[in-house]
C-alpha cells in the first residue's frame, strides 16, 4: 500500500477521534447512574484487531481507562481469538480487573468490528457501575482480604453471539446487584454506544476505504512513537527515583512503598518499580495491567501534547516484579486501585521533575475519597450515598495549582451539593476551600476543600476509602508538601478520627450527627523563598495561606493593614537562606 | 398595526472591528445597509455616527434592535463590575470550587481566577433544606451588616445566592429587600430571581456573573439611549438575548446574562429567515472569524437551544441559548508540524492581531489565511476590512515553505492546499458534531456562511459532509444587524419541580405555568411594541428514576390561549415521543421524575419581504465579470473569472472554478460547482449536475 498523504491522515486523525468521543457522549447522556453520567467514568475507543493496542480513544474518557482498555481487549483475544470463537455480531463482556485492569466496578464491553467478513478491528466500551455485589454496597470494600467480597466477577462472555443478544447473561449480573435497575440501564448505554460506534466506522470506511483507515491507524501509532521518543531523547540520561507511600492497606496498618526508578538512555525509558513493597493482604493491590494503564496517564500528563494511543509506551520497558503488590493476580483484592494508582502516577511526576523541571508540576492531592453513607428510610426503601471528593492540583512551572481539582487518572465532576441534598437524607454543613492545604513553594499548590455532612435520619452506616492521611502530597523542584487528608466523626461520646487514618468501616452515624472531610491540596513547585512577599500577602488576604503559615512556612511578615513588613520579612528569608 | 411599524427599523451588530447596520422601512418598501468602524471604549458613539451614514433621521426611526457584544467582552476579557457575594453560611467558595473540573484532560497545569474573589464573597446564617423548608431563617440586619462591608470593600454590584433557594426563596427574598434598603444603586441580584433551579454552581455562577454585568451593561445601554433620546429619538431598544429573542433594553440592564451571545443569537436568526425564505427549512450557519469558526444548526425553521454555555474555564452561564459550538479554527489559526511529522491547524491564533503572516504586522508563522492568500482565494491586492492597502504574497509563502512544506517535504503550493484541507476538515468535523451526531441527515441541510471569511471555505464542506448546498446571503457581512430586524420577543423561565411524574400536583402546576405566562406577557406589553402574535412553549425536562441527564420533553398541547392545560397523560406521552427520539427504546417499569418547567412567551414581530433585497433589473453576468485571476484547486493551478457580487442578476449561473468578490466578502466556487443567484440575491452553490 502507498504511504499515506500527510493530509488525509491527519484527516482521518479528526474523524477516528470523532467516533471516540461521539460514543463517550452516548454514555454520559444515558447512563443511569452518575458515577458515568456526572462522573464521566466511562471510556470508549478503537483497538487493533491482533494485538488489542490502542488505536484511537475520545477524549473525554476517563484517563485511565485509555491505558487498560487495550489489556481488555487483549483477554478477549486471547481467550476466545486462537479458538476461532471470535464472529460477526459478538459482544464480550466482562470485569475481570486480573485480566482487564482496574477493578470490579468496571464492566468492559468488547465488540469484534468486521468489514467484508474480515475482522478489521474491536470497539470497546468501559464504565463504572453503581453495585455489582459483594459485602459493601457500592463496591469500596477497605476491609476485602479476596475479591470474593469486593463484588461478583465476570470473567469474559458473550453478551450477544453473532447478534443474539444473550438475556440469560443478564439475569445472572441483575441478580448479583443490588441496584439491578441501574445495571441494566448503564449496559443499555454501553450497547448502544458500542451500536453507534460500529455504524460510524462503517460509514467511514465506505467512504476511505478499509485500507486506507487501516494504514492511517498504523501511522498515527507510530508518529505518537517518533514523537515519545523524540522528547525522551531531550530529557538527560540518567537514572531518577522517587519513593512515595501507602497509609496502609486497610487491613494492616502499616505503611506500603511504592518505589520507581525511570531511567532513561537516548531516546527510550524504563520505568522500574522492583523497590516497590510486596502484595498486601488488603484492596490496594493492583494488577500489571493496571499499573502500565497508571504509567501512562502519568506519562501522557507530562508528555502532553502526544496523541493518546499506544505509541506513547512504545518506547518504554516496564519493570514490575511477580510478587510486588503492582502485579497481583485473583483473588487479592483491587478494589481500592484509585490509590495506588495515584501514588504511582506522584512518583512519576517527582521521579521526572528531575530530569525535566520544565515540564512537571508537583503532585494533586492524591486520593479518591471514596465516602458512603447508607441507610433505609422510614419507609424501608435504602438509599446509598457514595461520592468521590476533590483537592488540589500541585504548582507548576506556569503558576499556582488549581484549587478543588478532579483526580488526574478521571475528568469527573463532582454531583452539586444541591442534587445531593435532594436525593439523600443529608445536609451539608460546609462546602469550602481548605486553608493551608497547598504545598508551599514559588508556585503554591493548589487548595484541597472542607466537605462537613449532617445525617437527616435516624441512622447510617458510613464508610471511607481514602489515602494521603499520613504520606502527604510532595512538591517539586524544592516545593513543599501539602497537608494531610483528614476524616472525623461525630458519636455520642465526642469527635473521632479512624485509627488507620482514611479508611473505615462500619461507622454508625445517628440523626444530626457529622462526618467531616478535609482533603489534602497540590504540592508546590519551586523554592519557597523565591515566592514574591506580594503573592503571599495575596494569598493571607484572601485566606488562602493563614497568617501564621506566611510567616513560618513562606517567610513572610504580614503587618497589620495586610501588607508586606518588608524589613521583617527581608531579614526572616536572609536566615532561612543560610 | 400601530403607528410604530410605520418608521424605520434600525438593526444593529457592533463587532470587533465593524458595527454593522441594517435599516427597514416598511411603509416605503425600502432597506439599506450601512458599515461603520467600532469605536472603543464607547460603542453607542459608532452607532449613531452608523445611523448617520444610513441617511436616516433619528426622529423617522421607532426601533432599533441591538445585538451586544458588551456583555461577552465584559465576560472575555474579565473586566465586568467589582461584584460581590452574600451567601449561606458553609459555602462561599462553591463559585470558585466550580464542579471540581479542570481546564484540560491531558496535563495538569492551569488555574481559575473566579470573578468574584474570595474577600468579596461573605456568609450569613441561613438555611433552606432541600424539600424547601426553612432549617435557619436570615436575619435581614445580619444581611445588611455584610452588604456594608462589601461597599466598603469597594463592591459595585452584588448578588444574594443562598443554597436551596431553588426550592423555596423565601430567604433569599429577605435578604434581597434586606440589600435593597441600603444598596446605593439598582445592581443587586438574586440567584433565584435569574434562575430558580437546581444546582449551586450553575445557579451561583449565573446570578453573580449578572450582577457582574449590570454596571457595564447598563451604563451602556443608558448611555446609548440618552444619546440617541438627544438626538431625537423618540422609539425603543430592544437588546437581542442569547436565546434569539429580544428583549427591551429595560429588562436587558436587569438581566445582562441573557446578553451573554446576543450577536452569534441574532445571526442564526437571520440564517433561519433568510434560508426558510429560500424554501430552506434546514441549514447550518457558518461563521469563521480570525481565531473560531461558529456553527449552529436550524431544522425545520428551528433553531436549537442549548440550557447552558461556559463562556470560558469556569465561568458557566445557564441560560437558554440558540446552540452555537464554536471550534479552534479561524482565519488566523496557525499551522504546524509536530514532531511526530502531523500536521496541525489550530487551536493556536494569530488573531487579527498580530494576524496572518501577510498583514505584515509581526508574526512569521503561516496561518490559513496565508494559504488562502498563496493560493490566489483571497485577492492579495484588495483585502476585505480596508485596515490594510495590500497583502505579503511573498511572505506568506515563506512561512509555509518553512514551517510546513519542508518539514512534510513537500512543495509550498502542497503544503498551502493541505493546510486549507486540514482546517477545511476541522471545520467539517464542527458541521457532523452538529449534524450527523445528533440525528440529522446532512444531505438534508445546506450551509449558509456568514462572517468575512466562511463564503471561501463552504464549497470544499459541502462537499467533505455531504451537505445539498451551500447559500451565500446577498449581505453575509450584515446577517447579524438584519437578524435583528426580524428578531422575535422573548422571555423564559425555568422553574426546578423535581417530583415523581406521578406525584405531581397538576392544579398548582397549571397555575404556577399560567402565572408565569402573565408575567411575562406583562414585560411583552410594557415594551410598547407591535407583535403579530404571541406564542406560549411548555416544556419539561425530565428522566427516568436513577438517571441525572434530563431529555427536553416540549408539550405541544399544554396552553389554550393563555390558560395552561397540563395533564399526566400529555406529559407522559411527550416525554416518551422526546426518550425514544433520543435514545431509541423506553425504559418500561422505572419511574419517571420531573426535573425542571421551562416556559417561554414569545411575541412575534411582523417579518418583512426579503425580496427587498434582490438585485435590481437588469444587468448580466458578462457585465459584472471584473476580471480574471490565477487560483489554485486540487494541485494546480486554475485561471478564474473574477465576478462583482452584487451586480450579477437573478437567475445568474457562474460555474466553478470562479470568484465572487464584495466589499466584505470573497466567495469561492470550486472547479467542481456552480453557483446561481437566487430571486432574493442569494447565492447558491451546488454540485455541478
Amino acid at each position: 500500500m502507498a504511504a499515506l498523504d500527510p493530509v488525509t491522515l491527519a484527516v482521518l486523525k479528526g474523524r477516528l477521534e470523532q467516533i471516540a468521543d461521539e460514543m463517550d457522549a452516548t454514555l454520559f447522556r444515558s447512563a443511569f447512574n452518575p458515577i458515568i453520567a456526572e462522573a464521566h467514568d466511562a471510556s470508549h475507543g478503537l483497538y487493533h484487531a491482533e494485538t488489542g493496542e490502542t488505536l484511537v480513544q475520545g477524549k473525554s474518557g476517563l484517563p485511565i481507562f485509555v491505558g487498560a482498555m487495550s489489556f481488555a481487549v487483549k483477554a478477549v483475544i486471547d481467550k476466545f481469538g486462537a479458538t476461532g470463537g471470535i464472529s460477526e455480531g459478538d459482544v464480550f463482556i466482562f470485569n475481570d480487573p486480573y485480566e482487564g485492569g482496574t477493578h470490579l466496578s468496571d464492566f468492559k464491553l468488547v465488540q469484534p468490528f468486521y468489514r467484508d467478513g474480515k475482522l478489521f478491528c474491536f470497539l470497546a466500551s468501559v464504565g463504572h457501575w453503581h453495585d455489582v455485589g459483594g459485602n459493601v454496597p457500592g463496591n469500596y470494600n477497605p476491609v476485602a482480604t479476596e475479591s470474593f467480597q469486593e463484588g461478583m466477577m465476570i470473567p469474559p462472555v458473550k453478551l450477544f453471539s453473532k447478534g443474539e443478544l444473550r438475556q440469560d447473561v443478564i439475569d445472572i449480573m441483575q441478580a448479583n446487584s443490588r441496584l439491578p435497575g441501574s445495571l441494566y440501564g448503564d449496559l443499555n448505554g454501553q450497547i448502544n454506544a458500542l451500536r453507534l460506534g460500529n455504524d460510524r466506522l462503517g460509514a467511514l470506511l465506505g467512504e476511505y476505504g478499509a485500507d486506507i483507515v487501516a494504514g492511517a491507524m498504523t501511522e498515527l501509532r507510530d508518529r505518537a512513537g517518533q514523537l515519545m521518543r523524540s522528547l525522551i531523547a531531550d530529557m538527560p540520561d540518567g537514572r531518577y527515583s522517587a519513593d512515595d507511600f501507602l497509609d496502609n492497606d486497610g487491613i494492616v496498618d502499616e505503611p506500603l512503598r511504592i518505589a520507581l526508578d525511570i531511567v532513561i538512555e537516548g531516546e527510550s525509558m524504563t520505568l522500574d518499580f522492583s523497590r516497590t513493597s510486596p502484595a498486601c493482604a488488603g484492596p490496594v493491590n493492583i494488577s500489571r495491567s493496571t499499573a502500565i494503564a497508571s504509567c501512562y496517564v502519568a506519562l501522557k500528563h507530562v508528555f502532553k501534547d502526544v496523541p493518546a494511543n499506544a505509541g506513547v509506551l512504545e518506547p518504554i520497558t516496564f519493570v514490575i516484579p511477580d510478587d510486588s503488590l503492582l502485579s497481583v493476580k485473583a483473588p487479592k483484592p483491587v478494589g481500592g486501585y484509585t490509590e495506588t494508582i495515584l501514588r504511582i502516577i506522584d512518583t512519576v511526576f517527582v521521579a521526572l521533575s528531575t530530569a525535566a523541571p520544565e515540564m512537571v508540576n508537583g503532585c494533586a492531592y492524591g486520593t479518591i475519597n471514596a465516602l458512603s453513607l447508607a441507610g433505609h428510610r422510614k419507609n424501608g426503601q435504602r438509599w446509598v450515598m457514595f461520592s468521590f471528593f476533590g483537592g488540589g492540583h500541585g504548582g507548576n512551572p506556569e503558576g499556582d495549582g488549581l484549587n478543588h481539582g478532579n483526580a488526574p487518572i478521571s475528568t469527573a465532576t463532582i454531583p452539586p451539593m444541591e442534587i445531593l441534598e435532594a436525593a439523600y437524607p443529608v445536609r451539608f454543613t460546609q462546602w469550602a476551600l481548605r486553608p493551608d492545604s497547598g504545598g508551599a513553594g514559588r508556585h503554591r499548590g493548589g487548595l484541597g476543600a472542607i466537605y462537613e455532612i449532617e445525617l437527616l435520619e435516624e441512622k447510617a452506616d458510613v464508610f471511607l476509602f481514602g489515602e494521603r492521611g499520613r504520606f502527604a502530597p510532595h512538591g517539586v523542584v524544592g516545593g513543599g508538601d501539602a497537608a494531610l487528608n483528614t476524616f472525623t466523626y461525630e458519636q455520642a461520646d465526642g469527635t473521632h478520627t479512624p485509627p488507620m487514618a482514611s479508611k473505615m468501616v462500619g461507622i454508625k452515624l445517628a440523626q444530626g450527627q457529622k462526618v467531616r472531610l478535609e482533603t489534602p491540596g497540590g504540592g508546590g513547585y519551586g523554592d519557597v523563598l523565591e515566592r514574591a512577599p506580594g503573592a503571599v500577602a495575596e494569598d493571607v488576604r484572601l485566606g488562602y495561606v493563614s497568617a501564621d503559615a506566611a510567616a513560618k512556612t513562606y517567610r513572610t511578615i504580614i503587618a497589620g493593614d495586610g501588607t508586606v513588613d518588608t524589613a521583617a520579612t527581608e531579614v526572616l528569608r536572609a536566615e532561612s537562606a543560610q | 398595526m400601530n403607528d410604530l411599524s410605520r418608521k424605520t427599523v434600525v438593526g444593529v451588530d457592533v463587532g470587533g472591528t465593524f458595527t454593522d447596520l441594517f435599516f427597514l422601512d416598511e411603509a416605503a418598501g425600502t432597506c439599506g445597509v450601512a458599515k461603520v468602524p467600532s469605536t472603543k471604549p464607547d460603542q453607542s458613539v459608532g452607532i449613531r455616527g452608523g445611523i448617520g451614514e444610513g441617511g436616516v433621521e433619528l426622529g423617522a426611526i421607532g426601533t432599533i434592535v441591538h445585538g451586544t457584544t458588551v456583555g461577552t467582552n465584559a465576560l472575555l476579557e474579565r473586566n465586568g463590575a467589582r461584584t460581590g457575594v452574600i451567601t449561606t453560611t458553609g459555602f462561599r467558595d462553591v463559585l470558585e470550587m466550580r464542579r471540581r473540573d479542570r481546564p484540560q484532560t491531558w496535563g495538569l497545569w492551569g488555574s481559575f481566577d473566579p470573578v468574584v474573589p474570595r474577600d468579596l464573597r461573605l456568609e450569613v446564617d441561613e438555611r433552606v433544606l432541600a424539600d424547601g423548608s426553612v432549617h435557619t431563617a436570615v436575619d435581614p440586619d445580619a444581611v445588611k451588616q455584610v452588604a456594608k462591608t462589601l461597599l466598603e470593600r469597594g463592591a459595585e454590584s452584588v448578588c444574594v445566592f443562598f443554597v436551596n433557594s431553588y426550592a423555596n426563596d423565601a430567604n433569599e427574598k429577605v435578604a434581597l429587600e434586606a440589600v435593597r434598603e441600603i444598596w446605593p444603586n439598582p445592581h443587586i441580584t438574586a440567584s433565584s430571581v435569574i434562575l430558580p433551579e437546581i444546582r449551586e454552581f450553575e445557579r451561583g455562577s449565573t446570578a453573580s456573573l449578572n450582577a457582574y454585568l449590570q454596571p457595564p451593561v447598563g451604563n451602556y445601554l443608558e448611555r446609548l439611549e440618552d444619546g440617541l433620546r438627544d438626538g431625537g429619538f423618540g422609539g425603543q431598544v430592544l437588546i437581542v438575548q442569547s436565546n434569539g429573542g429580544v428583549m427591551s433594553a429595560k429588562v436587558a440592564r436587569e438581566l445582562p446574562v441573557r446578553t451573554a451571545l446576543s450577536g452569534p443569537a441574532a445571526g442564526v436568526i437571520a440564517g433561519a429567515y433568510i434560508a426558510e425564505a429560500a424554501g430552506e427549512p434546514n441549514i447550518i450557519t457558518c461563521d469563521m472569524g480570525g481565531t473560531s469558526f461558529d456553527v449552529s444548526l436550524v431544522a425545520d425553521g428551528q433553531s436549537a437551544l442549548s440550557a447552558q454555555t461556559s463562556i470560558d474555564f469556569g465561568m458557566v452561564v445557564r441560560t437558554p441559548m440558540i446552540e452555537i459550538t464554536t471550534i479552534g479554527a479561524g482565519g488566523g489559526s496557525i499551522a504546524s508540524v509536530d514532531r511526530g511529522g502531523l500536521l496541525q491547524v489550530g487551536p493556536e491564533s494569530a488573531g487579527s492581531d498580530p494576524g496572518p503572516v501577510c498583514y505584515g504586522l509581526g508574526n512569521t508563522r503561516p496561518t490559513v489565511t496565508d494559504a488562502n492568500v498563496v493560493m490566489g482565494r483571497i485577492n492579495a491586492e484588495r483585502p476585505i476590512g480596508g485596515k490594510l492597502d495590500r497583502l505579503d504574497v511573498e511572505a506568506s509563502k515563506e512561512a509555509i515553505r518553512v514551517h510546513v512544506a519542508e518539514p512534510l517535504g513537500i512543495e509550498v503550493m502542497e503544503a498551502a492546499e493541505a493546510i486549507v484541507r486540514v482546517a477545511n476538515a476541522k471545520m467539517a468535523g464542527a458541521i457532523r458534531l452538529v449534524s450527523i451526531e445528533r440525528g440529522h441527515d446532512p444531505k438534508t441541510f445546506t450551509a449558509m456562511p456568514f462572517g468575512g471569511g466562511g463564503s471561501l471555505h463552504t464549497g470544499a464542506l459541502i462537499k467533505e459532509v455531504g451537505l445539498a448546498r451551500a447559500l451565500v446571503p446577498r449581505y453575509p457581512g450584515v446577517t447579524s444587524a438584519l437578524g435583528c430586524v426580524i428578531a422575535d420577543m422573548r422571555h423564559d423561565r425555568v422553574q426546578t419541580l423535581n417530583t415523581m411524574l406521578d406525584m405531581l400536583d397538576l392544579s398548582a402546576l397549571n397555575k404556577a405555568v399560567e402565572e408565569i405566562v402573565i408575567e411575562a406577557e406583562g414585560l411583552l406589553d410594557g415594551a410598547n411594541v407591535a407583535f403579530e402574535g404571541i406564542e406560549r412553549l411548555v416544556e419539561f425536562d425530565m428522566l427516568y428514576l436513577g438517571q441525572t441527564h434530563t431529555v427536553s420533553v416540549p408539550v405541544p398541547d399544554a396552553m389554550s390561549g393563555s390558560k395552561s392545560a397540563l395533564d399526566t397523560v400529555k406529559i407522559k406521552t411527550a416525554f416518551e415521543e422526546a426518550y425514544k427520539a433520543t435514545f431509541g427504546s423506553l425504559l418500561d417499569g422505572i419511574g419517571i421524575r420531573v426535573m425542571n418547567l421551562r416556559v417561554a412567551v414569545i411575541g412575534t414581530r411582523p417579518k418583512f419581504d426579503l425580496a427587498l433585497l434582490a438585485p435590481s433589473e437588469g444587468g448580466s453576468v458578462d457585465a459584472s465579470r471584473t476580471g480574471a485571476r490565477q487560483i489554485w484547486f486540487d494541485g494546480k493551478w486554475w485561471d478564474s473569472p473574477v465576478y462583482d457580487r452584487l451586480s450579477l442578476p437573478v437567475g445568474a449561473e457562474v460555474p466553478g472554478p470562479a470568484v465572487l468578490e464584495q466589499a466584505d466578502t470573497t466567495i469561492l466556487v470550486d472547479p467542481d460547482l456552480t453557483g446561481t443567484v437566487d430571486s432574493y440575491g442569494n447565492f447558491v452553490i451546488a454540485r455541478k449536475a
